[in-house]
């Protein structure tokens, strides 16, 4: 089967996030770049899909040139194909970003053919948008389900040509389970599997792996006022959390009892 | 949690290995009334400790760094903190193989248990390992991994529970106050935080990477630059796994390719020094809040590691196809000379540095720096090295640090040789010949911030007028001409000129300075206007701080001259002692003074041609000062010699130097004058005298007697040491002597001449043994040159007293190889009855 992954370079999470002076940039000095969680998934799943199935996959971002770091990392655990569409900065208009991501799949399509499936992550971690997964697949016109955590092939089938792929979203109760006509597009959430580390051995290949630089004429339409723009950024405010030692070994045992009793787990 | 305090007596800033150690041992002797802070969380507050790999090689070529390593090691022991995993540095080239064999020299020498192994013999060890590249590997059984982190908590709570010390975490320190001072000095007084001010009598800055800027603070420098060390975690492996322990297989370091490979648990720790220098100021290093990791683990930045990789699978194979779960650009201290910062700040009194050490050195260098405050002076061990106040105004400066961390930070690993020179910060300072000796060719040796110039071109000659030849092996011919010995034997037959001006020439005045004088020095200083005394400086336990020279020049004045790797040193040992009355004024005047030597048979005839001054030896005795006018210039002549052989350090103003050069080396045309370099006044010219060196034969861990500098009678006046010194005395025959030794054959098993480098190499019994005496003090290599005038190879060092009479035979090892040598005495190897000092 032919899979393309989305991913979308992010400053790396887990540290307070600084907002520049101009409110207009995450002060990324002291971060790291990661790929966004939720792609970092969809990478894997189709890392899997394609050991289980045969094929080949494809990652794809949209960015400035460093995003090559994070095309690579998704090469060094199993891709085997990647593409730039070079854009000046980080693109901010979901609409704007999906016309050119589709102009670019097009191409890649009318070189190699469809692409069975499209992963997207459920949002990106830095926007958190939703949109842009959504509005590529309604370009295309293919199905597309978000909030993915399980994806199956039937038995019988190999995620190609006239088949289905089984996707299962995580609701309250239990599961939702979808049935899409390939060639689909699905965006998937942490949790579908575990993303593997890169080896060594594979850090090394994706060293030797070539970039596809794929420059798109974007719809015109799609930058013109009136569509999502950022004004500015701002910090939330934090949240501040308190310490408090309830005691020492055993002598703490009675606060801890009436704290858990406060609690009303007692 | 207890309220935060207004007053102590100490605090210390930094809770990693080494502020946790440090107020340990503060608690052990005797301090009370420490406060311990730290911007970060405990027990991980977030620096350098947290995210070491927490291996000791104990061996090392620097003595401070291999005896502390040791000693650091028995510390994590004692505390049961400890493994012994063993590890091997595997040699990938013959040149490596050659620089285990000088490893295996430097194991003898401190007496850690070492062997040579072949590839095989390493697989033996290390199954993963591909032997097929590597040619051998150097063993040590006694590597261990410690656990810093609980180490540093261990500490603590002894501190903690004797009720000496609170701690307090999560505290910033924001600004670091001070007081004015007797002397025009400064004195620290308070620490100012988030959470308060603190005043205190004392101030310790063990801030790791952030030294500088916490330093910076109270008008202080601390020069160190935090620095990348790449770290990755790869794993899991089952060969790693299986063992179900944090570590059961010998670190291997890979010295070529300057990684490591440490088992943790089921992974392996692969770390490198081996990509390029990434430095950074402490302002970029992110908060505890702004930080994903810790502030010292940043973004790794994984294209710097790719070929580090590429070696590493070499290796181990394994290597490759296991996961990189966590990789980091852990931060690290490095300073200009890859040397730690130890003891009390030069700007500001009772501000002190425990900076720059590592997990390996920890406990033994916090415990060196609780000493230094305790008694004035350590007593584990002589931190000439790694004295704080070792730097120069030109070595503090950002420019000067990141360009020296820049320089060094490749050759954590790599092999440098003992003499080895700086690339880069060059010509920070020059002489007022340094045009003159460039064009003599002159073969620039840095002394610090100093170019002085060890040889000259224009002196090649002297090679064949001599018979000379270049060594053999190309590491001992390194950083070496047999000008030098051309040099020498021309200074003996004629005489050379030297330029002296990388001395460190200070000056005392003022009503109190006589009184002071003798205060510092344990021979008689003030005798007279024009007399003087070459005299050791003690600490109070009566071992050496310093050895120089004293003049009286004045009714009130008293010149110190000292050397150029001392003078940051003594100057700060004098500011500390000036008595608080400012009755002493101090003067640095080396940058307004020069000095030149002349010295050999002819240099009273050069000299008489442009003085009129009485120059026989019984109008100028030895010792003598006198100003006299030379080729017009106002001079001080002082009648010395440090090479054995009559003549003058002459001072002159620095801008009359060039005039005074000129008209020497004029003078000295007909009569065989050369320009001649360091190469023979310190090494060979000193050597065959068996004149001993401040920081080589001349350490804390040694007094007078034991040295030979012993004068027959004690002056009545009090010196810091006298109590110590007297006491040595009256106990009798010192355990050990400074003696010269001649090598008696030089050829190695491979029949080449070798020539010792003066780098601690061990001085064995004609048996073989090491020779220890009951302080622990190993019989080692101190200075190493070859005597020209002798025709020897000599050796300067101590051993014990039933070793040290003339014709005693013992060995010395080099390159891991015997080699004979014989006691010549404690006197000199040339002229010991000193009859050419006298020009006869």
């Amino acid at each position: 089967m032919r899979i393309l992954a989305l991913v979308k370079r992010v400053p790396a999470p887990g540290a307070r996030i600084n907002i520049t002076e101009d409110e207009q940039h995450v002060d990324d000095k002291n971060l790291g770049h990661a790929i966004s969680p939720h792609e970092e998934c969809g990478v894997e799943a189709a890392v899997q899909l394609i050991e289980q199935y045969g094929g080949d996959a494809t990652v794809m971002s949209m960015g400035a040139d460093v995003s090559e770091e994070q095309l690579r990392a998704a090469v060094s655990v199993g891709i085997s194909k990647m593409v730039l569409v070079p854009t000046n900065g980080s693109p901010k208009d979901p609409q704007a970003t999906a016309s050119a991501l589709v102009a670019a799949i097009r191409e890649l399509e009318e070189q190699d053919g469809v692409f069975d499936l499209i992963i997207f992550g459920n949002e990106s971690a830095d926007q958190g948008g939703f949109q842009v997964g959504i509005r590529v697949a309604h370009e295309l016109g293919r199905a597309m389900v978000n909030g993915i955590k399980g994806l199956e092939i039937p038995d019988g089938q190999d995620g190609s040509g006239d088949g289905h792929i089984v996707a299962r979203r995580e609701v309250d109760a239990g599961f939702e389970v979808y049935e899409l006509p390939l060639p689909a597009c699905v965006g998937v959430k942490e949790g579908i599997n575990l993303p593997r580390y890169p080896t060594m051995k594979g850090r090394l290949a994706s060293k030797k792996a070539e970039l596809v630089s794929l420059a798109v004429e974007a719809d015109a339409d799609a930058h013109a006022n009136g569509r999502q723009a950022q004004t500015r950024l701002k910090s939330p405010p934090e949240t501040a959390t308190e310490t408090v030692i309830l005691g020492d070994g055993v002598d703490a045992a009675p606060a801890v009892v009436d704290l858990l009793e406060e609690l009303g787990v007692l | 949690m207890s309220d935060f305090p207004t007053k102590a007596n100490v605090v210390v800033i930094g809770a990693g290995i080494v502020g946790s150690c440090l107020v340990g041992h503060l608690s052990r002797l005797g301090w009370e009334d420490i406060v311990l802070i730290d911007k970060g969380p405990l027990p991980n507050p977030g620096g350098s400790t947290g995210h070491a790999s927490n291996f000791i090689f104990p061996v090392d070529h620097n003595k401070e760094m291999a005896l502390l390593g040791v000693q650091s090691a028995n510390q994590y022991r004692d505390l049961d903190r400890s493994v012994d995993s063993g590890g091997i540095e595997v040699a990938r080239t013959q040149e490596r193989m050659d620089e285990l064999n000088r490893r295996m020299t430097s194991a003898t020498a401190w007496g850690v248990e070492a062997e040579l192994l072949t590839p095989a013999q390493v697989k033996e060890l290390v199954p993963f390992i591909n032997e097929e590249i590597i040619l051998g590997g150097f063993h040590c059984p006694t590597v261990s991994v410690v656990d810093s982190l609980d180490t540093g908590t261990l500490f603590r709570n002894e501190a903690m529970e004797k009720g000496v010390l609170q701690v307090f975490a999560n505290t910033e320190v924001e600004d670091v106050e001070t007081v004015d001072a007797p002397n025009g000095q400064k004195k620290v007084s308070a620490v100012v935080t988030d959470r308060g001010r603190i005043e205190a009598n004392y101030v310790v800055v063990a801030c790791g990477v952030w030294s500088n800027r916490v330093a910076n603070m109270a008008g202080a420098t601390i020069p160190l630059v935090p620095a990348v060390h790449q770290m990755a975690d790869v794993g899991p492996m089952d060969v790693l796994a299986e063992t179900n322990t944090e570590i059961a297989y010998p670190i291997v370091r890979d010295m070529d390719t300057f990684c490591y490979e440490r088992q943790a648990a089921g992974s392996m720790e692969v770390g490198s020094y081996g990509h390029r220098a990434i430095l950074h100021h402490p302002d970029d290093i992110p908060s505890n809040e702004e930080a994903a990791l810790t502030p010292t683990e940043m973004p790794f930045t994984q294209d710097d590691f790719d070929p580090q990789m590429e070696t590493a699978i070499e290796l181990m194979d394994m290597l490759g196809d296991a996961e990189i779960k966590y990789a980091i650009n852990g931060l690290l201290s490095l300073t200009p000379d890859a040397m730690p910062c130890l003891g009390e700040t030069v700007e500001v009194n009772n501000l002190w540095s425990a900076a720059a050490v590592w997990v390996k050195e920890g406990p033994g260098m916090a415990q060196v720096v609780a000493e230094w405050m305790t008694y004035g002076y350590p007593r584990v061990i002589d931190p000439h090295a790694s004295d704080l106040a070792r730097f120069y105004p030109e070595e503090r400066g950002d420019d000067h640090i990141w360009a020296r961390a820049d320089e060094h930070f490749i050759k954590t690993y790599g092999i440098v040789h003992p003499q080895e020179q700086w690339e880069g910060r060059r010509n920070l300072v020059q002489s007022p010949y340094f045009s003159r000796q460039e064009e003599l060719g002159a073969m620039f040796f840095q002394a610090r911030v100093w170019e002085r110039a060890q040889w000259y071109d224009s002196n090649a000659d002297l090679v064949e007028r001599y018979g000379l030849s270049e060594r053999e092996v190309e590491w001992d011919n390194r950083w070496w001409s047999p000008i030098i010995n051309g040099e020498h034997l021309n200074m003996r037959e004629n005489a050379g000129l030297f330029d002296l001006s990388a001395f460190q020439v200070f000056e005392l005045s003022g009503p109190g300075a006589l009184d002071f004088a003798e205060y510092l020095a344990v021979n008689k200083v003030c005798k007279g206007v024009g007399t003087s005394a070459y005299t050791p400086w003690l600490n109070a336990d009566g071992g050496f701080h310093s050895d120089l020279t004293m003049m009286q020049t004045g009714e009130d004045v008293v010149r110190i001259v000292t050397g150029a790797f001392d003078g940051g040193r003594d100057e700060h040992w004098i500011k500390k002692h000036l008595p608080e009355d400012e009755s002493v004024t101090f003067k640095n005047l080396t940058m307004s003074t020069t000095t030149l030597g002349l010295w050999g048979p002819n240099a009273e005839a050069i000299l008489s041609q442009l003085t009129d001054a009485d120059l026989s030896f019984a109008g100028n005795p030895y010792g003598s000062v006198t100003n006299v006018e030379i080729a017009g210039v106002a001079c001080t002549l002082f009648r010395v010699s440090y090479v054995g052989d009559t003549g003058w350090e002459i001072y002159t103003g620095w801008d009359n130097g060039p005039a005074l050069w000129d008209a020497i080396m004029d003078a000295g045309k007909d009569h065989g004058l050369r320009p001649t370099g360091m190469g023979v006044y310190a090494v060979t010219g000193r050597i065959e005298k068996g004149y001993r060196l401040m920081g080589a034969e001349l350490e804390s861990e040694y007094n007078p007697i034991e040295a030979g500098l012993a004068r027959p009678k004690v002056k009545a006046a009090d010196f810091i040491g006298k109590e110590a010194y007297l006491a040595a005395r009256e106990a009798g025959d010192p355990e050990s002597h400074c003696v010269t030794l001649v090598v008696d054959d030089n050829v190695d098993s491979q029949g080449r001449q070798r020539w010792m480098q003066g780098g601690n190499e061990p001085i064995l019994n004609a048996d073989g043994e090491r020779l220890v005496d009951s302080h622990g003090r190993v019989s080692r290599v101190t200075t190493a040159g070859y005597g020209p005038s002798v025709g020897k190879n000599l050796l300067l060092g101590y051993v014990p007293a039933e070793y040290a009479a003339p014709g005693t035979k013992m060995q010395v090892m080099y390159m891991n190889e015997l080699f004979p040598c014989t006691v010549v005495g404690t006197g000199s190897a040339f002229d010991p009855e000193n009859t050419r000092l006298k020009g006869e």
